[in-house]
């Protein structure tokens, strides 16, 4: 039994060296001096946002935009289709987002049009149009649907990853977030200022080569139209340009004129290889952002810019005119956005631009900033609030339990070192719900060595000797410990499921030190109950 | 020591003053809640914008209302916070309410808030930023381009961390705020540091110190899911009992759960506290803690009813509550001590969630022998099983009961 003992004693030992080394031990091993210590130990406890001060943004991806987009382009390439294959009908026009309405294809094609859709297109399915003799409408598939909407979501949270990256803030956090509503969160740590993040963020990137098709700007929206006889050709989209707080340069917009431009764009963000900011030549004293294309977008460039000399090429950035140079030769693959900008400006535009386009642009919904000296005084309030409750407890055991209330102050205190380090080993973030889950873990796991303890009073009472008491008494309290420590921890579960940051670390603190609970509650108090009965004499009573 | 050495209180008999307290304190709760327009929610699930502020000195609550005003935000509300802990701490929380789903920016209300704020209370002067508002990396660019140590190639580190010292004595020993830069030579910023700064910053005598803005939509979307969690949760504790006992003591535990959440709702429409995530995940907690609770009678119930095969139910489940009481008093008293704790010491942002847990622990531990047990009993009278017929459990709870 004594060697028994020698070992289960030893297991534990070894548990607190693990438990020390993985608090104070790293990332300087060993560490050298009070300081060292210190500074280890900070390094080990993650902080969340509240504890240390950030911003937590939650924004929502518009993947219907991509969607909407994919069925823009291969509304266009049916046309160009249908025109190759010389079948005749009479219009072809978006429906909704995900469908094409082919209208009134003439009846001896009626078969051809279908097998070269189907051909093409094996994503889209083509129906009967209702209401219809001749006509079809061409719906996407709902796989395809959720591809792509799978697909702009990671493009999106990759692009955001790219940006934040680069403005070299420490440690932030994108992810997506929440059960499937297109969210992904983005946490910055440390950074009380979240404005240029933010911009930076949400820059659509969304750069788009559009021929424009009359030549000069209208005035207004109503006054374009009206040109046109109240109706946009079907090929056609108009632009406001982009409001500038400058005087106008000649060629940059202002943001009263309105441009009509080609639905499709020739280049898209997409087509980017570079994108630079230089000093501009023609605005002395701003910057201009030269960018490059890819040889495939170059090759397409090239013939369209020769196709279109003396016409507008209208540099559209977030769907608002930037620029509408003319064309005044072949370009094959450079090109350069003017824009008056400031320096940071262009650098951001640049640094937007190379990060590649958002694929659909976003809003935010959430947006918390916690400044850091907030951060501090919670992080007072909460370690002196656990000192302090700590300390009750300990009081209360030891005058209450007398020698055996010192056994339950050793597990205590065990329980919450290995709760530490398990947040430490785990690189769980501790948050100041985290830091009241530590408190209530204190008050929770009391109970077990109370019922442990009170067990083996009873047993006492019926004049059992010391020995089988507490082996009675450990026995008859494990069920009934176990029960309380579930349904605590299933709540605890649901939490960290549904619950965000300063929620789940309230949820991984409780569970974890109720673990740890079961751990010294148990195991731990038992072997010190054993080791205290060895060595005590045989007639002597229990102090408890 | 011992406080409880042979308890005999007929717990049962007592089961009608029970439930008329238990009654009463609902309909107490439920009127302050129907009075008040329901729950008082936080932004969390309403939807809002929240800004604290904390001032030099006593914040003119008049003034931030009118410069508000002048911004074009007639209906904020200004709420001064004081804590217990801290009754003069000269911070106020500037509240906007979301107005719809528009296409505005979502930090329309910060923005304007920020604004008004800056320009009631002095931009102080024109080109330079406020001190109180910066992060150490802006500082550290300043100092880095204006050298004012001579630090040459070394500049870049030796102004970061000189920059985190500064904003470290301005946020942990001065509650973010600093009235004058000459305070900083406390930091360890000398006179050449202060004065460079000082021509690139002026100290406004407010800070920032707590942004919170949610959507409309997010708001409605976190309500309906904490609803759903808690209910979810119920459900799956009462199948855990149910798997442990038998199902009328997971419906009485349940009851009793509920009864503790409500009242404990009740009591925070009464003394108007917030309803925040945090709050929610309090609640749960007491579920967890309130079932706990109740097992542990259950548990006596159960083993009693075996060895006291021949008397009847009331007089059994009355045994096991005297004899667990001991139990019950210590560790509910021991929790509720270290939560008491927690919510006079733990701070402001833990109060309302720290209330949950105090009103919880109390209520929980009395709706367990006050309320799920007399539920027992009384199921059992009215299947006309005065004596002790229960069978205990499943086969599992058994074996393990046997040692």
């Amino acid at each position: 039994m004594n060697s028994n003992l020698k070992w289960k004693a030893l297991f534990i030992a070894a548990v607190i060296l693990v438990c020390i080394l993985g608090l104070v031990g790293r990332p300087e091993f060993p560490p050298k001096s009070w300081m060292g210590i210190k500074s280890n130990f900070s390094n080990s406890i993650k902080l969340g946002l509240d504890l240390q001060g950030g911003t937590h943004l939650i924004l929502q991806v518009q993947v219907q935009e991509a969607v909407s987009q994919e069925t823009d382009q291969t509304l266009d390439h049916i046309t160009t289709l249908l025109r190759d294959k010389t079948i005749r009908y009479d219009e072809l026009r978006k429906l909704t987002d995900t469908q094409i309405l082919v209208h009134n294809v003439a009846p001896e094609q009626i078969g051809a049009a279908r097998n070269v859709i189907a051909d093409q297109y094996p994503d889209w399915a083509i129906s009967a149009a209702p209401g219809e003799t001749s006509g079809y409408i061409v719906t996407m598939s709902p796989t395809r649907i959720a591809a792509l909407q799978q697909q702009t979501m990671d493009q999106a949270e990759e692009t955001i990853r790219r940006r934040i990256d680069a403005l070299g803030l420490t440690e932030p956090l994108v992810a997506p977030y929440g059960q499937g509503d297109n969210e992904i969160i983005v946490e910055l740590p440390g950074e009380g200022d979240p404005n240029r993040a933010k911009s930076v963020i949400q820059a659509g990137g969304q750069l788009e080569l559009h021929l424009v098709l009359d030549g000069s700007a209208y005035p207004s929206e109503a006054a374009a139209m009206a040109s046109h006889g109240g109706i946009l050709p079907p090929n056609a989209q108009l632009v406001q340009g982009k409001s500038s707080a400058s005087s106008p340069s000649q060629s940059a917009p202002a943001s009263d004129s309105w441009y009509l431009i080609d639905r499709v764009p020739v280049v898209t963000g997409r087509d980017l290889r570079s994108a630079t900011a230089v000093r501009s030549t023609k605005n002395v004293g701003f910057f201009d952002v030269d960018f490059t294309l890819s040889t495939e977008a170059g090759r397409r460039f090239g013939p369209f810019t020769e196709q279109n000399i003396g016409k507008q090429l209208g540099v559209v950035l977030e769907h608002r005119m930037q620029t509408a140079p003319t064309i005044n030769g072949r370009i094959d693959d450079t090109g350069v956005i003017e824009g008056q900008f400031g320096e940071q400006e262009a650098n951001d535009l640049g640094l937007v631009l190379r990060s590649g386009a958002l694929p659909a642009s976003i809003k935010y919904l959430e947006e918390r900033t916690v400044g850091p000296s907030l951060g501090a005084d919670s992080i007072r309030h909460g370690v002196q609030a656990s000192i302090v409750s700590l300390l009750v407890v300990l009081i209360f055991m030891v005058v209450y339990y007398r020698l055996s209330g010192v056994n339950a102050v050793v597990a205590l205190i065990l329980n919450l070192i290995i709760l530490l380090a398990a947040l430490a080993y785990f690189g769980a973030v501790l948050t100041l719900p985290g830091i009241a889950g530590v408190i209530l873990t204190i008050g929770m796991g009391v109970d077990s060595n109370v019922l442990i303890f009170e067990r083996i009073r009873e047993e006492l009472r019926g004049a059992k000797a010391p020995v089988t008491a507490v082996d009675v008494g450990f026995k008859r309290a494990f069920l009934t410990i176990i029960d309380t420590h579930v349904t605590t921890i299933v709540s605890a579960a649901f939490l960290f499921v549904f619950g965000t940051g300063p929620v789940r670390g309230f949820a991984v603190s409780l569970a974890v030190g109720l673990l740890a609970n079961l751990f010294t509650s148990v195991y731990v108090s038992r072997v010190i109950f054993d080791w205290h009965l060895a060595k005590m004499p045989r007639e002597a009573e229990l102090s408890i | 020591m011992e406080f409880f050495k042979q308890v005999d209180i007929d717990w049962m008999g007592k089961a009608k003053y029970f439930y008329a307290l238990s009654g009463l304190l609902l309909v107490v709760g439920m009127a302050s809640l129907v009075a008040k327009g329901g729950p008082y929610y936080g932004i969390d699930f309403k939807g809002g914008t929240v800004v604290d502020v904390r001032f030099a000195g006593t914040p003119p609550i008049d003034t931030i209302r009118n410069g508000l005003a002048q911004q074009g935000i007639g209906n904020s509300t200004i709420v001064p916070v004081s804590d217990i802990a801290r009754p003069n701490s000269n911070e106020v929380l500037i509240n906007i309410e979301e107005k719809g789903e528009g296409a505005e920016a979502l930090d329309a209300g910060k923005a304007a808030i920020l604004s008004a704020l800056h320009a009631t209370f002095g931009a102080g002067e024109p080109g330079k930023q406020d001190f109180n508002a910066v992060g150490p990396s802006a500082i550290a660019d300043v100092l880095t381009r204006k050298d004012p140590l001579s630090a040459g190639a070394a500049a870049g580190d030796r102004y970061a961390q000189l920059s985190r010292q500064i904003v470290s004595y301005r946020d942990k020993d001065r509650g973010g705020i600093v009235n004058n830069l000459d305070e900083l030579s406390a930091s360890g910023a000398s006179a050449g540091v202060i004065a460079a700064l000082r021509e690139v910053f002026y100290t406004s005598n407010f800070a920032i110190i707590n942004v919170e803005i949610v959507g409309p939509k997010v708001g409605s979307e976190l309500r309906r899911q904490a609803v759903v969690v808690t209910l979810y949760a119920l459900a799956g504790m009462l199948v855990y009992i149910a798997f442990r006992f038998e199902w009328v003591y997971g419906a009485a535990a349940v009851l009793a759960v509920f009864h503790d959440v409500l009242i404990t709702l009740g009591l925070f429409s009464i003394f108007h506290f917030e309803i925040s995530l945090t709050v929610i995940a309090a609640l749960l907690t007491l579920v967890g803690y309130s079932m706990n609770d109740t097992i542990v009678i259950f548990d006596r119930i159960r083993e009693n009813a075996r060895l006291m095969r021949r008397e009847p139910f009331h007089a059994i489940v009355n045994r096991s509550i005297n004899q667990t009481l001991s139990r019950t008093i210590l560790t509910s008293g021991l929790t509720f001590l270290t939560v008491l704790v927690l919510f006079v010491m733990g701070g402001q942002v833990l109060r309302a969630f720290s209330f949950a847990l105090v009103v919880g622990i109390l209520v929980g531990t009395y709706s367990s022998f006050g309320i799920a047990a007399p539920l027992v009993v009384a199921w059992n009278q009215w299947r006309g099983q005065g004596a002790a017929v229960v069978t205990s459990g499943t086969a599992a709870g058994n074996k393990l009961r046997k040692t």
